[in-house]
């Protein structure tokens, strides 16, 4: 099984996630480095992802997007914070208008990979933290689907209390 | 930044965009709440809040419109009550989302089979 973990936590505004692979950290990075790779899996089914910028260095930007099934072109992109090959990236993924470059004042999401090897494999720690509250509700209120999670994390977070009052 | 088109037990976009739009704010989340916890009245409701009876009937209604609560009328009062079916839909979305990661890491390890076998 490849996905080992999931995990929404509504109070620190984050989604991890952790699976496995059956093959060294070297060719896991791959898939984030390589943007030949990064857009075969990025993507939903229906949505491919086409990378046209892919700067994979400390400060380097990336620019996607992603193609609907009626053609329609949702823009991303990223800033890669800190990089340490072939262990930890870490990077901003923002939401980019028609012109696929940022939308400003509107602050990227936190994505945090981290790999290590296990059991002959590479374990993958992927992390999606936002800034705070405020951040999902403006990127909510742009339509970013991506944001959408969190709010679905703040429902969650209702349904708990509900069932603790 | 697109997640999968949702299933069809799940949210339509449209409805989606309701329920965001309607938990967006912070008043509107605490009415939630409120509702989850005891059905009540909006005049009720408003004691908790100092902004007027109107805006707190204009908060409800949005959350109505979201489907998240509905209004009953007992006698003269309308209590407001939390819809618990759009509540566990809306946790069918949140496995969406965490779904869509799943799925990538899939996609991530069908990627490195493939290269397995091509060695």
């Amino acid at each position: 099984m490849t996905v080992i973990s999931s995990n929404t936590n509504a109070e620190q505004l984050t989604l991890d996630l952790v699976a496995e692979f059956d093959a060294a950290p070297e060719q896991v990075w791959d898939v984030w480095q390589n943007p030949r790779k990064l857009e075969r899996w990025w993507g939903p089914p229906g949505y491919p992802a086409t990378f046209t910028r892919h700067e994979f260095a400390v400060g380097g930007q990336s620019r996607y997007h992603m193609t609907g099934p009626e053609g329609e072109k949702h823009f991303g992109w990223w800033r890669i914070e800190a990089l340490e090959d072939p262990r930890r990236l870490e990077f901003a993924n923002g939401f980019a208008g028609d012109d696929g470059e940022p939308v400003p004042g509107l602050p990227p999401a936190g994505g945090i990979v981290e790999l290590e090897a296990a059991g002959g494999g590479t374990r993958m720690l992927v992390r999606t933290q936002f800034v705070d509250v405020e951040q999902m509700e403006r990127m909510l209120a742009m339509g970013m689907q991506e944001g959408m999670g969190m709010a679905v994390g703040q429902i969650d977070g209702l349904l708990r209390e509900a069932v603790a009052a | 930044m697109v997640v999968d088109p949702l299933s069809s037990d799940a949210f339509s976009e449209v409805e989606a965009d309701r329920v965001f739009h309607a938990l967006a704010d912070s008043t509107r989340r605490d009415i939630l709440t409120r509702a989850i916890q005891c059905e009540q009245s909006v005049s009720a409701l408003a004691r908790h809040y100092e902004i007027s009876l109107t805006a707190v009937q204009k908060h409800v209604m949005v959350l109505e419109r979201a489907a998240l609560v509905t209004k009953n009328r007992r006698g003269r009062e309308q209590l407001v009550v939390a819809n618990p079916d759009t509540l566990r839909r809306a946790n069918t979305l949140l496995e969406a989302f965490e779904q869509l990661w799943i799925d990538r890491a899939n996609r991530i390890a069908e990627i490195l089979t493939e290269e397995g076998e091509a060695r």
